[in-house]
């Protein structure tokens, strides 16, 4: 689905980022990113999304190297960047708009999915009328129906109250359980991550050669309980330690 | 009532213009406000349709001009980095230019006609409006637009679907403050040399010692401002309706 193949990032300060780092993501994974701030998470995001070129190596999507990506991969930022002038159904619809579809057969398309999504009965209210939760939902949907199987998440919950993003991260699996789609997802989050993803990336050291590469061994569905399963507290605690050596206080 | 205090300072302004008037007694150098109304009421055919639509003429011109040629520059401006750097200063320096000191210039250039005081009203309204337009054009998130480009967004798609509606506000910010400068310009204008208009009018008054028949179309002036700019705000809330949701 997506390949880093001895990817290297260099910022134009001489700052290096990534040294030949090598990744591979299976379609229909959920892989979280975890590290500490800094550590490279946005720099891997800015890569997948073709926002940055590499410096060095080759990226792939869905076997095709070096191609242009964007627009090929379904992007959900960290603040919900909904416009405010757009009402929910407008800014769903953004991304067919800009691949070309007139309003009405965007509206048509997007329509159906809001009810899907939970957004049901609120097409005509703007961003501002809804809580952070709801936002959150509607920038999902639109990342979603960017078309892109990939889809890329950048800590979307990191801004919503802790009992708000518990109930966001169980959407988020039935969501990606019903679409089959391929997610990569950013957060800092260790409970969180777990809790998600099928293996876990960690970044450590700078710059960024290699990932501690953890795979989550739990079954799908999960529940908030398998959580406190031994093997998984003595996991969440190594994640912990590990990162904690990474923050120089 | 929301405007209670302002409509009460108003009040208390016209009494004591009212009061102060009729105790200094020469209304060649100031009329009273019932003295005025009485002049404007003798007056009003001669103000609202032989003076009112040329003065109107100039500013509808003015303006129009002013709004194209004003968000085209500030576009260009937004889009080419280059221009940006080349005009910008020149266009904050040329407000450093007394504008009315310039007027007599433009009679020369342009006669008597409309023109001359056309291009005064362009010169006050133009540099408001290209200004605000341009830092609502340049105002936009870096991470929305990347959010755009994630989505194969072209530089057109986030010109009108971005840049566009974030600017909006701000070019509506530039238009009330231009259109109360455009009936300033052409009042201006008109002083210079006209045949008509209400700057024209009141002018002329002012050689005859008229008092009352100087202020009774300044006070069409203002009317004709405060309309405006009312106009505009109902644009403004028509269009930007979202905001009243946010």
């Amino acid at each position: 689905m997506l390949a880093f193949d001895d990817v290297s990032f260099t910022y134009q300060s001489g700052n290096s980022i990534l040294d030949h780092l090598s990744f591979n993501i299976l379609p229909g994974e959920f892989i979280s990113i975890i590290g500490v701030s800094g550590s490279g998470k946005s720099t891997i995001f800015r890569l997948v999304t073709g926002l940055d070129e590499p410096s060095e190596g080759t990226i792939s999507l869905e076997g095709n190297q070096n191609s242009l990506r964007l627009g090929k991969v379904g992007y959900m930022p960290q603040q919900d960047l909904l416009l405010p002038w757009r009402t929910i159904l407008e800014n769903a619809c953004l991304p067919l708009e800009v691949a070309g579809l007139d309003k009405k057969a965007a509206r048509e398309q997007v329509q159906p999915l809001l009810e899907e999504f939970g957004l049901g009965g609120t097409e005509h209210n703007y961003p501002g009328e809804l809580s952070g939760g709801m936002k959150q939902r509607v920038a999902f949907l639109r990342a979603v129906l960017s078309g892109n199987s990939l889809l890329l998440l950048d800590e979307p919950f990191s801004a919503l109250d802790a009992i708000t993003r518990l109930s966001m991260q169980e959407w988020l699996i039935n969501q990606w359980e019903k679409r089959k789609s391929t997610v990569l997802f950013i957060t800092h989050d260790v409970e969180e991550a777990l809790f998600l993803s099928d293996r876990i990336f960690m970044l450590q050291n700078k710059p960024v050669t290699s990932f501690v590469e953890i795979e989550v061994p739990l079954e799908r569905p999960r529940t908030r309980n398998d959580l406190h399963r031994a093997e998984m507290l003595d996991l969440k605690e190594l994640l912990i330690r590990k990162l904690r050596s990474e923050v120089t206080p | 009532m929301k405007n209670a205090a302002s409509l009460l300072i108003i009040a208390v302004f016209l009494s004591i213009w009212e009061l102060g008037a009729r105790l200094y007694g020469k209304a060649f150098i100031l009329p009273s406000l019932i003295q005025i109304f009485i002049r404007f009421w003798e007056l009003k055919e001669v103000l609202l349709l032989q003076h009112l639509p040329v003065t109107l003429m100039t500013i509808v011109i003015g303006l129009a001009i002013s709004i194209i040629s004003g968000t085209a520059l500030a576009v260009l401006m937004s889009s080419r980095p280059g221009v940006r750097k080349a005009l910008y200063p020149i266009l904050i320096a040329s407000q450093m230019i007394p504008i009315i000191a310039l007027a007599p210039i433009f009679v020369l250039w342009f006669g008597y006609t409309i023109w001359s005081k056309v291009a005064v009203t362009v010169l006050i309204t133009f540099f408001p409006i290209t200004v605000n337009t341009f830092d609502g054009l340049s105002s936009g998130k870096k991470e929305i637009q990347e959010l755009f480009l994630t989505m194969g967004a072209s530089k057109k798609d986030i010109f009108y679907k971005y840049s566009v509606p974030t600017a909006l506000p701000h070019f509506f910010s530039g238009m009330k403050v231009a259109v109360t400068l455009s009936v300033i310009g052409a009042a201006i204008g008109e002083w210079l040399g006209a045949q008509a208009g209400l700057g024209y009018f009141s002018r002329r008054m002012m050689t005859q010692f008229d008092g009352a028949a100087v202020f009774a179309p300044i006070f069409v002036l203002s009317a004709v401002g405060i309309g405006l700019f009312i106009c505009v705000t109902i644009i403004e809330n028509r269009t930007l309706e979202w905001r009243s949701k946010n």
